[in-house]
């Protein structure tokens, strides 16, 4: 990509990225997604293994959350960057040696779980950090 | 009409709420170098009026000596790309520089004109959208994507003339309409225009933003 779009259209992002906690496909988040229903704002929340990151450290970066929803499998691809995710929290580690899980869709149960991976540490604040 | 030349950078997009739905828009980013009036031509003289902008450094000594008087007469340096608007509707001087946010505000709809990417001998498929011959059986092979029949019987015993056929392919002057400037970010040297949707050409060509 050009250097210019990249210096002055995407840095106005960079502080919300910067406020994104790093995680890794295999990790099971907990997204917090702000919905308007007419006038009134609700945070829902989707809770489920990241199977994937797309286009990194772009613009149009998206990953995908998938969960077992009543047995049947459910997956949602929120923009990164996008204002209407309120918060991305950390719950789960998880230790995978490949990037993109598609072979979680074919999996059910125990078959489908992700052994825990790298310690998170929570710094003063509370929030989970990756530790060194 | 009032517009201005400017250089395709590539596409990327950005986030814009309104009415709290949230919306990614994909858009081009045009870099506006200044502007520079190279001539005025008038009713009198020239039986039309127009402005014609130039955009981009030359080199001198790939200038010809006809268009380097034509430069000085502006008191200008070479110019690459040299575009004429006909009635242009800001009031401009004689090698006045234009920048782009003395033209454009943000909420414009623009058209913007490129020269396409060539694709070379294409088929009718791609370059008219033909739907192709529509299967494998039925006795077909090895004519998938062809035409089919040009021409008709005994009579007219010929083919149309202007009948579409396969052919060069892109490499022409494309029209994009009702595209929004999105954003403007006025920098020192330059200032880059957000545009919705895509644009003709490839990247770092010139393009020309009219409104």
């Amino acid at each position: 990509m050009n250097h210019i779009i990249k210096a002055i259209v995407e840095e106005a992002y960079q502080e919300r990225r910067k406020s994104i906690p790093d995680f890794k496909p295999g990790d099971t988040i907990n997204v917090h997604v702000k919905i308007s229903e007419g006038n009134k704002d609700r945070i829902q929340e989707f809770k489920g293994i990241v199977i994937q990151r797309k286009n990194p450290n772009t613009n149009g970066e998206t990953f995908t959350v998938r969960k077992i929803s009543n047995g049947v499998g459910v997956e949602r691809i929120f923009p990164l960057l996008s204002p209407s995710i309120e918060k991305i929290e950390i719950i789960r580690t998880g230790k995978v040696r490949r990037a993109r899980l598609y072979y979680l869709r074919g999996k059910m149960g125990k078959a489908a779980r992700v052994k825990e991976g790298r310690t998170l540490e929570k710094d003063k604040k509370g929030e989970t950090k990756e530790a060194n | 009409m009032s517009g201005i030349i400017g250089k395709k950078l590539g596409m990327t997009s950005i986030f814009r709420t309104d009415d709290k739905t949230v919306k990614q828009i994909a858009c081009t980013v045009i870099q506006v170098t200044p502007n520079v009036v190279t001539q005025i031509k008038t009713e009198e003289k020239d039986k039309y009026r127009a402005v014609q902008l130039g955009c981009g450094e030359r080199k001198e000594k790939n200038t010809t000596k006809p268009l380097l008087g034509h430069f000085k007469k502006a008191n200008t340096t070479p110019k690459r790309k040299l575009v004429e608007f006909r009635n242009f509707t800001k009031e401009v001087q004689l090698g006045e520089v234009i920048k782009a946010e003395d033209i454009f505000v943000e909420g414009d709809i623009v058209n913007v004109i490129g020269i396409s990417k060539g694709k070379g001998f294409q088929g009718v498929v791609k370059r008219h959208g033909f739907s192709g011959v529509g299967g494998q059986t039925h006795g077909q092979h090895n004519r998938q994507r062809h035409p089919g029949s040009v021409g008709a019987c005994s009579f007219p015993s010929r083919v149309f003339k202007g009948t579409r056929m396969a052919g060069r392919t892109g490499n022409q002057r494309v029209k994009i309409r009702n595209l929004k400037v999105l954003q403007i970010i006025p920098q020192p040297e330059y200032s880059l225009l957000l545009v919705s949707g895509s644009v003709p050409g490839a990247k770092n060509s010139y393009v020309i933003i009219e409104k």
